[in-house]
């Protein structure tokens, strides 16, 4: 067998980039979130980790092997660990396992394949999964169990949340309940032991989250934009709301507190869903951020960052066609 | 009870506010089109495939009935339908219908995998046209069936197909009806749509190489060299040799096959001619796709 | 702040294997061909036929139109046949073979070392260098094939303002314009310095990559004689050497869309090869017969510069790096990024060919396509600041009007979306047929509009 010359049309070369290296990027900056829950939460941890991210796999393959009937099957590309992992960051630890099941079903099945897979979903899996859940699931998926219970699951004692108590301040305009909350560095390292913190696994230390952010930043997996611009508008607005009326959280408690760290570095900054230039990344992370701080104060649920990027990814597309890139010439010296 | 009363009446003055806004709109606003052209696309195939060359069915019941008015129906016809169509839009527009001749597609390439050797290996995107600008694709024939199936991909009819043993299209003569959109989407220009011919009988020559016959005879065991033999034989100045390529025009071809036989590359095809009982180990009928006896 | 265009880039690894080793002269061929297409523009038309006795330097086709260019031979011999041989592109095309006996150069060539400065020649005209670079058959010797002579005559509507040197040389593996840089910098100098005359500027800029510190240090040193010459440092990205991508680092000035051209912002730029050329034309009388080519590849025992006669055989070359390595190979007339895939070992060297490189097959296979994960880096890599993932899938859809309306002409194929893209789709095959479509539909559109 003689050797033969290789043609193709042009580059011959292509960088290091796959997008392997990317799901798996964004799961090892989720480790040190990972590794804190566990430390906060235990086995409940562990355990709502696990099924998430086993049934999510497990849910990819089989839809991609049985109903799909494709040839490759893309459990390997990472990406339904990771939104396994990002599934089960939104849940309580005393979730029982088939409710986690379900969410998973949902979150892949619903959000994910029957879009087309990878690439194609106009929603966050793991979050269309979360409020799946919540709101099939109110009273399991509202109540929240306290950091420091290392050997409970389901026995767990639950407390109320930073957010919780915020609500609970505006709705009966009492700014005095809101000394009921943890301090700021508390809400940033995460608090272990009763009647400190209470939570879904990746939101109650903040700064495991901010050291995500970074690992992300510096391996140029996602840019800066949204979650800035998530964290700015949010501080802005939170910021002049406390001003008008004591009543409302100041800001730093309201970017430390609930899901508003997970969902700006690790939700709102999925590939898929959200824009694709500069531009439109900013009208997008200042849009979700205003949201999230309207349902939070005016709306009848206490979190609001999963319907704020939920609605945002509907808009994702019509920003995408009105936000352009500037082209090479435009601006003519 | 007046409740119900009330809303019954609310509701139904609604209802008949609607009706007449929607009726005075659609008088006012009504598009006057010739009924004819609606009339003439209700009997033809709806496949919108432009092979009569105008835009989808619509746009030839139009130019059908744009026709009618000049007097004559010549020069429409309806690949997909055929005469059966064409005798209903004839009917509809108070002419008659010309009969026109059946084509087919016809691939004009016999560069099988054994025919020709393969000399390099494309890695890349698998369509034609991308193989076709990065050179000569796998083998030295620059002109020649690249096996990608860009051919198939635009045959709505599905009436061609890649045979895998072969690499080289194969048309379904039952369901080709001959729209010619896998000779648009051919880049080499090697599909061909020809009459089929009397009784579906066609002879063809199966190469469309325009290099010189010595090199043509480097690059595939089946290509026309340009010898003019063909030509020299045939009595009926069917055959044409232009650019070291043969050419055998279906209109003055009598399918008398001399052509054939003389071929000494075995490049001429005759397609659905029967096989004759005794084996002629002289004879050198060649089928389509099939290896070539030297 | 070291100077850089505005949008976009990659960066991909450089392997300068071949950066260290001086140029030799290459070995005279046995048979040279010369395919009469070697620019853009009319093929050019043989002036001899079969027989004629040719010397190195004579003419043996001439221009086919204005835009166009003559060719020269590069050795002496006899004319062996007018024949279509497999060129760059992968087809046989018509070319000139000539047998090669000896190696008689024309006399009028003046073959010796001496540097003449363009201050000893005030007598040339613009008209005259113009005109010498025509008669030499000198095009754009970065690959292209621009005809110089029509670069050098701007439309009515547009005044060029400098002369932008390319020596970017952004490629992988490419070091013959470096090689020229470090050997030759008096001769490029006084070659930019006839480019300006004939131009009609006063300023003339020559962009060097800074992973090239020795020829930045020396061209430096050089230019010091002349006033209007200026050496710009320029941060090493790809595709620093794409001509609208150099204009805009050097002067921060953006060529429009097309149908405009650079020459519409003041700026007219070659290659540091044709500037050498443009010297050995207008100065030695020398036309263009011979180039600069680099020979490389990690698997090439020996990565090598030669200066070669066109006409020869790459395979030549590759025998003196030490012969094609074993298993399957890639063969490029140019470099990793933007050059083509060879079909055969025995295609000849000609005006555009800046490299012969060669990649392994664990190098140059490419990674089944997975579907787009919409990251964007293609957006961000894109130095033109288009939407490659949206032009690829219109393009494949068929979508003419739309992907004319995201201006997939503005596209310059540098495959900088591809290098990047996570998912390794065939962004720029499907961006390739769709933007020939589009030209081809405009084309049309401006040729019935004129009717």
């Amino acid at each position: 067998m003689s050797n033969k010359l290789i043609v193709s049309l042009s580059p011959h070369a292509h960088g290091t980039d796959s997008v392997e290296r990317n799901m798996y990027g964004v799961i090892i900056a989720l480790i040190p979130a990972l590794i804190v829950s566990f430390i906060y939460f235990g086995i409940g941890s562990v355990i709502v980790c696990a099924t998430s991210v086993a049934s999510c796999v497990f849910f990819e393959w089989a839809i991609t092997k049985f109903i799909l009937k494709s040839k490759h099957n893309t459990i390997t590309d990472g990406s339904s660990i990771l939104t396994g992992l990002l599934l089960g960051f939104n849940l309580p630890s005393n979730l029982p396992i088939w409710i986690i099941i379900i969410g998973a079903l949902v979150a892949i099945g619903v959000a994910k394949m029957t879009f087309g897979g990878l690439g194609c979903n106009p929603f966050n899996p793991a979050l269309v999964g979360r409020v799946f859940l919540l709101i099939s699931f109110p009273v399991q998926m509202t109540s929240w169990p306290v950091i420091g219970q290392l050997y409970k699951y389901t026995d767990a004692i639950t407390a109320a949340t930073p957010l919780s108590i915020m609500k609970h301040a505006i709705s009966s305009n009492d700014p005095s309940l809101l000394d009921k909350l943890p301090d700021s560095i508390s809400m940033l390292l995460g608090n272990p032991g009763l009647n400190h913190g209470a939570g879904s696994l990746g939101e109650v230390c903040a700064l495991a989250l901010i050291v995500g952010l970074i690992y992300l930043l510096v391996r140029k997996i996602i840019t800066w934009h949204i979650p800035v611009s998530i964290f700015v508008t949010v501080f802005v607005l939170s910021g002049l709301m406390h001003l008008a009326s004591p009543v409302y959280a100041d800001p730093i408690q309201e970017l430390l507190s609930g899901g508003l760290m997970l969902g700006a570095i690790f939700m709102a900054t999925d590939y898929v869903t959200s824009p694709m230039t500069s531009n439109g990344q900013i009208i997008y992370g200042v849009s979700i951020g205003f949201l999230t701080v309207v349902i939070r104060a005016f709306g009848s649920y206490p979190e609001g960052m999963s319907f704020a990027i939920l609605i945002m990814n509907a808009f994702t597309p019509l920003i995408n066609t009105y936000c352009k890139p500037k082209r090479f010439g435009e601006v003519n010296k | 009870m007046s409740f119900v009363l009330i809303a019954v009446i609310v509701l139904g003055a609604i209802g008949l506010i609607s009706a007449v806004i929607l009726y005075v709109t659609s008088k006012k606003f009504a598009v006057k089109e010739d009924l004819r052209i609606a009339e003439v696309s209700a009997v033809l195939p709806q496949a919108n495939c432009g092979g009569c060359g105008f835009p989808g069915c619509s746009g030839f019941a139009a130019a059908c009935v744009k026709a009618a008015d000049g007097g004559s129906l010549e020069g429409k016809h309806c690949p997909v339908g055929g005469l059966p169509v064409m005798e209903k839009v004839a009917s509809i527009l108070g002419m008659i219908a010309v009969e026109d001749a059946p084509n087919a597609a016809v691939v004009r390439c016999n560069g099988t995998c054994e025919n020709r050797p393969r000399i390099v290996k494309y890695d890349g995107l698998m369509t034609c046209s991308a193989v076709n600008s990065c050179g000569t694709g796998e083998t030295a024939c620059g002109d020649g069936c690249l096996g990608c199936g860009d051919c198939v991909a635009a045959c709505q009819f599905d009436a061609i197909y890649i045979n895998p043993d072969t690499m080289i299209p194969e048309v379904d003569e039952d369901k080709c009806t001959a729209c010619g959109a896998c000779a648009k989407a051919c880049p080499r220009n090697i599909i061909e749509i020809r009459l089929k011919g009397k009784k579906n009988k066609r002879v063809y020559v199966s190469c469309v190489n325009r290099d010189k016959g010595a090199f043509a005879i480097k690059v595939c065991k089946v290509s026309c060299i340009a010898c003019g033999k063909c030509q020299k034989i045939c009595q009926f100045n069917a055959i044409t040799i232009d650019d070291n390529l043969a050419y055998i025009d279906d209109e003055k071809c009598r399918l008398c096959r001399l052509c054939e036989k003389e071929c000494p590359r075995n490049a001429i095809i005759a397609v659905n001619f029967p096989i004759p009982k005794m084996a002629d180990s002289k004879s050198k009928i060649s089928i389509v796709g099939q290896k070539v006896e030297a | 702040m070291m100077k850089t265009f505005r949008l976009g880039g990659v960066h991909p690894a450089e392997n300068k294997l071949s950066a260290d080793v001086a140029t030799t002269v290459a070995a005279l061929p046995a048979q040279a061909v010369f395919p009469l297409s070697q620019h853009i523009g009319a093929p050019a038309k043989p002036v001899v036929t079969k027989g004629d006795k040719v010397k190195v330097g004579q003419l043996i086709a001439e221009a086919g139109g204005f835009v166009s260019a003559p060719i020269f031979s590069s050795v002496s011999g006899v004319v062996a046949k007018i024949d279509c041989v497999v060129d760059a592109t992968g087809y046989r095309k018509p070319s000139i073979i000539i047998k090669v006996e000896g190696d008689d150069w024309e006399e009028c060539i003046d073959r010796s070392d001496k540097l003449e400065r363009l201050s000893d020649h005030q007598e040339l005209s613009p008209e005259d260098i113009v005109g010498r670079i025509k008669d030499a058959g000198i095009v754009g010797m970065g690959g292209a094939g621009f005809p110089t002579h029509v670069k050098l005559c701007p439309p009515p509507d547009s005044k060029a303002e400098f002369v932008i040197i390319n020596g970017a040389e952004c490629e992988p593996y490419i070091t013959s314009d470096y090689r020229l840089m470090m050997e030759h910098a008096d001769e490029i100098l006084v070659g930019v310095a006839l480019l300006m005359k004939a131009a009609r500027v006063d300023k003339g800029f020559i962009g060097v990559e800074d992973n090239k510190p020795d020829a930045i240090t020396l061209l430096t040193k050089k230019a010091k004689d002349y006033q209007n010459i200026v050496i710009v440092t320029l941060k090493q990205k790809y595709p620093q050497g794409g001509e609208k991508q150099l204009i805009d680092a050097i002067v921060d000035r953006q060529v429009p869309a097309p149908p405009a051209i650079p020459v519409n912002v003041g700026a007219i730029v070659q290659n540091v090869g044709t500037a050498f050329a443009v010297y050995q034309a207008v100065m030695k009388h020398k036309p263009l017969f011979e180039r600069y080519v680099s020979v490389t590849g990690k698997k090439l025992q020996n990565p090598a510069n030669f200066l070669v006669r066109m006409g020869t055989p790459m395979s030549q070359l590759i025998d003196a790096c030490g012969g094609m390595p074993q298993g399957d190979n890639k063969l490029l007339a140019g470099g990793p990024m933007m050059g083509k895939a060879l079909t055969t070992t025995e295609v000849p060297i000609c005006k555009g060919t800046n490299s012969v490189t060669i990649l392994s097959e664990k190098d140059a296979k490419r990674t089944e396509a997975q579907p787009c994960i919409r990251c964007a880096k293609c957006v961000n890599a894109c130095p033109m600041g288009l939407e490659p993932f949206l032009l690829s899938t219109l393009s494949s859809m068929k979508e003419w009007e739309s992907v004319e309306k995201e201006k997939i002409t503005s596209c310059i194929e540098c495959g900088s979306c591809m290098f990047t893209c996570p998912a390794h789709r065939p962004l720029l095959d499907h961006i390739r047929m769709g933007k020939g479509t589009v030209m081809g539909i405009i084309k049309t559109r401006n040729a019935n509009n004129k009717k």
